[in-house]
């Protein structure tokens, strides 16, 4: 049963990274292509080190296998905020389709 | 099951593909750097289902330190194109 599960979820994380990676190549935009692919790829490698976790149990490679996701949700969306804001700041533009720019409008309310 | 894995494997290999594809074809700095990123957490799934095959555990430590750097790496790049003026 707990093989069953631990097998869907690696199905269901190897679709998410697909599909996030598949929306890194057809949006675009930085920050569409930031926005599909982070969120995606970080939950799919997320559920493949759960179903590593499931499949094999309180042993080491599991243990390991929990703190290896633990780092992956607090780096991953750090690092995305931080991309998002130097693309930002470094002047990079939007797409001519996307309707609201909060962040530029509070910058130019600062200044 | 092993079937199954290789069908894994192989979904995981094309993703690593298509992040190769915009780190080459990105137009701009960021699209490259974002794919980076991807590209080691990607890294970090592979490792995973090559502890599960070969049994060992110390590819998920590689896994872990991967992680750690990609970070270390992401941030360090976001900073210097924050400094740096963009214009095309």
């Amino acid at each position: 049963m707990s093989e069953t599960i631990a097998y869907i979820m690696m199905t269901v994380g190897v679709l998410f990274d697909l599909l996030g990676c598949v929306g890194l190549v057809r949006l675009p935009d930085v920050y569409n292509r930031l926005q599909a692919a982070t969120k995606c790829v970080t939950l799919g490698t997320c559920m493949i080190l759960l179903g590593v976790f499931v499949l094999t149990g309180f042993t080491a490679m599991g243990i390991k296998a929990l703190i290896c996701m633990f780092f992956i949700l607090i780096t991953n969306p750090t690092s995305a905020h931080a991309l998002a804001r130097g693309s930002h700041k470094a002047g990079v533009p939007l797409w001519p389709g996307s309707v609201i720019d909060e962040y530029q409008e509070i910058q130019e309310k600062k200044s | 099951m092993s079937v199954l894995m290789m069908i894994y494997i192989w979904a995981l290999v094309i993703s690593a593909f298509l992040c190769l594809y915009r780190i080459g074809m990105g137009p701009t700095p960021p699209d490259r750097t974002v794919a980076i990123d991807n590209l080691g957490t990607i890294v970090v799934g592979f490792c995973a289902f090559l502890s599960l095959f070969t049994g060992k555990d110390f590819y998920l430590n590689i896994g872990i330190s991967w992680s750690l750097l990609a970070f270390v790496g992401t941030i360090a790049l976001a900073k210097f194109l924050e400094r740096r003026s963009f214009d095309e």
